[in-house]
């Protein structure tokens, strides 16, 4: 599978990667544990024996619904949460693993957040926000810190005499141009992106995906870029990974995996996505997957996806299929590579 | 000759604030037929949801109506006063909200909530509002709806709450449906249920909506007439798929090109430059012309609507028409 072949390219690396959390234990829980009703099933599988690499310089995507771990996937590769198992490599160094703390947090991944309003720290003059890490990381001296901060803002397609001016002196698309020079500051090797276009409108949006591109190009940089919007994911990324409640369900390059779904949630995904119509009097018909996202306090057992596919066997209940090859990508369906799907 | 279902004329509602007059909407025309779904699209800030506040009678100071006229069935809505305005709101126009809560309490079964906004408008036994409810939950895809009906809100999903939303709103049967974005805050695989459920719905009942959306898609999957504002204004409207395909204003254009499937994945989009403006500072003339690539001296001065049988525009400079 080409996963795990041409190694000597491969930059990010992410090892059966799990990440519970454990909601409080109320003292009635704690008896009712003590009687023997397990607790352990309450926990919230955030992510589940997640296993992917990213080469250098390429953009992953990272698609799925609301709940399904994008988020906290993002934040254990970026070193900012730690797994409860399996481990994270950059460029073989290990930054992350299985239930510890790293010793001293990696500056080598950089993470930019949906919300530029919420990750920025309204009383901090944006040049400050932005000089602050390279400063304490002795990327750039306190004097020269001005100019560099500059070259940044310029960088981003802001005015670089903004470096003065206060958070809430910008408009949502620039405060996210603030955040992307933030990161960037920092010369990351990976740059992970949670969401970084969501909260803005499609014309700011635009901008913004521009300058994605164009920083992609001009840093090599290595991506992970997380969006429950499927149109923007296919239009960054190289390979694409598909999320379903906490497992990765099909993985590939993009190409594959838009025009050639194999896995039953990926198809019935992309087909729920509208369209823009274009022709007069067309009838629409909307294909919405059947059925509710089940809690991932309790996904059902087997496939988890198992209770809104068409294509479900018995089997499917009760063995939770594995990622394996099927057309030119991999998915984690047991008839993956010989369904066929009506379109 | 019948009376058009709802007709809006030279609308303008401003809220007076202390750093100025914010023109939320500003000369706001457009007709709606029985049965006829219009999608009304802008960015954000564009003054869409005003316009839906506005005929329903909900805008509050510092805001108000400044001028034109909403026709109901021939009767007019603006200057009446507010008693008169609460009974129709719910009965003959009602709204769904982007967050479900707008509409629901917290505290209250959705048995109860029903049966509150059943007596809003007529008096009704319990047993018959428990038997509407169900009707109607079960109209708008809810399973089980004769089981839930004891449940509060917080037990339902966002797909499901916005459901009962809905349900609320066809109570009374309304001759307009007013729905604000009540599909963004989905997952798409949910969203794509709402959609089917409202496009049947509109279509068994005979009903007509509003549908106030940013996602082009979502509009053009629903509604068979389009409104494109910018700025508090109605700058294009037409058929939606000749709009859309054959855009004549240069923002409807803008938008469409911003859109990720409008371009080779991995290439440049083709970005509008500059910010929406403000409201309350817009720039003279055409509200478009600082991010314009069109615009020139005679943009400064604000284009009248011009156009042709159902499609116009508000542009100096119309961009021409690719197919006929
Ligand atoms: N700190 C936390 N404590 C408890 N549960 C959490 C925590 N962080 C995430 N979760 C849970 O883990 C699951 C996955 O969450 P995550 O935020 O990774 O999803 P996501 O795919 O990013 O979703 P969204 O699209 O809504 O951002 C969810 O059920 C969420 O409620
Ligand atoms: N109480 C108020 N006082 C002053 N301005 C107001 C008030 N309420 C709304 N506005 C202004 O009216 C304008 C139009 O807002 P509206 O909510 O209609 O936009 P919208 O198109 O629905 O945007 P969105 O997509 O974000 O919902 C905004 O610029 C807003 O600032
Ligand atoms: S494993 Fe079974 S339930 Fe899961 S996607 Fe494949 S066919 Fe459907
Ligand atoms: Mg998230
Ligand atoms: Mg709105």
């Amino acid at each position: 599978m080409s996963e795990v072949s041409r190694s000597s390219e491969v930059f990010v690396t992410v090892e059966g990667i799990s990440r519970r959390f454990v909601p409080h234990v109320s003292l009635g829980d704690r008896i009712a544990a003590a009687l023997g009703s397990p607790l352990e099933q309450r926990a919230v599988r955030a992510v589940e024996d997640v296993s992917l690499s990213v080469r250098r310089g390429e953009v992953l995507g990272l698609v799925g619904e609301s709940g399904s771990g994008k988020s906290t996937l993002g934040r254990m590769i970026c070193g900012i949460l730690v797994p409860s198992a399996g481990l994270v490599r950059i460029d073989g160094e290990s930054v992350m693993s299985g239930g510890r703390r790293p010793r001293k947090t990696t500056t080598r991944v950089q993470m930019i957040f949906q919300d530029p309003y919420a990750s920025l720290d309204p009383r901090m003059r944006i040049g400050d926000t932005i000089a602050e890490g390279p400063i304490a990381h002795g990327l750039v001296s306190k004097a020269d810190s001005l100019a560099y901060v500059q070259h940044w803002l310029r960088r981003v397609g802001l005015d670089p005499d903004a470096a003065p001016r206060y958070p809430h002196q910008f408009s949502g698309g620039q405060r996210q141009r603030i955040a992307i020079a933030r990161a960037l500051a920092m010369k990351p090797d990976v740059l992970v992106c949670d969401e970084p276009v969501a909260s803005l409108d499609v014309s700011i949006q635009a901008q913004i995906l521009n300058l994605f591109l164009a920083l992609r190009q001009e840093l090599s940089l290595t991506m992970l870029f997380i969006s429950h919007h499927l149109g923007v994911v296919r239009h960054v990324s190289d390979r694409v990974a598909i999320m379903y409640l906490g497992r990765i369900v099909e993985i590939g390059t993009a190409d594959a995996v838009y025009t050639d779904p194999q896995h039953p949630y990926t198809q019935a995904l992309l087909a729920s996505v509208p369209q823009l119509v274009l022709e007069d009097d067309k009838m629409v018909s909307f294909k919405p997957i059947p059925g509710e996202l089940p809690s991932p306090m309790a996904p059902p057992p087997g496939c988890h996806f198992h209770l809104r596919c068409t294509f479900a066997q018995a089997r499917c209940r009760v063995e939770p299929p594995v990622l394996r090859p099927a057309g030119a990508q991999a998915a984690a369906c047991h008839f993956a590579g010989e369904l066929q799907f009506t379109r | 000759m019948t009376a058009r279902l709802l007709e809006v004329r030279h609308l303008a509602t401003h809220f007076f604030t202390r750093a100025g007059v914010v023109k939320a909407v500003d000369d706001v025309s457009f007709d709606l037929e029985v049965g006829e779904v219009i999608g009304l699209v802008g960015e954000s800030g564009s003054g869409k949801s005003m316009t839906g506040y506005s005929l329903l009678g909900l805008i509050d100071p510092p805001g108000r109506i400044v001028q034109g006229s909403i026709k109901l069935k021939g009767q007019e809505l603006v200057g009446l006063p507010q008693e008169a305005l609460r009974k129709l709101r719910g009965r003959r126009i009602a709204m769904v909200f982007q967050d479900p809560m707008t509409t629901l309490n917290p505290v209250l079964t959705i048995a109860d909530q029903i049966h509150l906004a059943i007596n809003a408008h007529e008096r009704v036994s319990t047993a018959t509002a428990r038997q509407r409810a169900v009707d109607v939950l079960t109209r708008v895809g809810l399973p089980d709806a004769d089981r839930r009906l004891d449940a509060y809100p917080h037990e339902f999903s966002g797909g499901m709450r916005q459901r009962v939303a809905i349900a609320i709103a066809l109570l009374h049967r309304p001759d307009v449906i007013i729905a604000d974005e009540p599909t963004t805050a989905l997952d798409v695989s949910i969203q794509a249920q709402i959609l089917a459920e409202m496009k049947s719905l509109v279509r068994d009942l005979g009903m007509a909506l509003i549908w106030i959306s940013h996602d082009l898609a979502v509009v053009s999957a629903m509604a068979s007439r389009i409104l494109v504002m910018y700025g508090g204004r109605i700058v294009e409207s037409g058929p939606t798929a000749s709009v859309l395909r054959d855009p004549r204003h240069h923002y409807t254009r803008g938008l469409l090109n911003s859109l990720p499937s409008r371009a080779a994945p991995g290439q440049p989009l083709t970005q509008i430059s500059g910010l929406p403006p403000s409201l309350g500072a817009l720039p003279p003339g055409c509200a478009f012309h600082p991010r314009c690539p069109r615009a020139d001296a005679i943009c400064l001065t604000a284009p009248e609507t011009t156009g042709h049988e159902r499609r116009d525009w508000r542009c100096h400079h119309p961009l021409t028409a690719v197919s006929a």
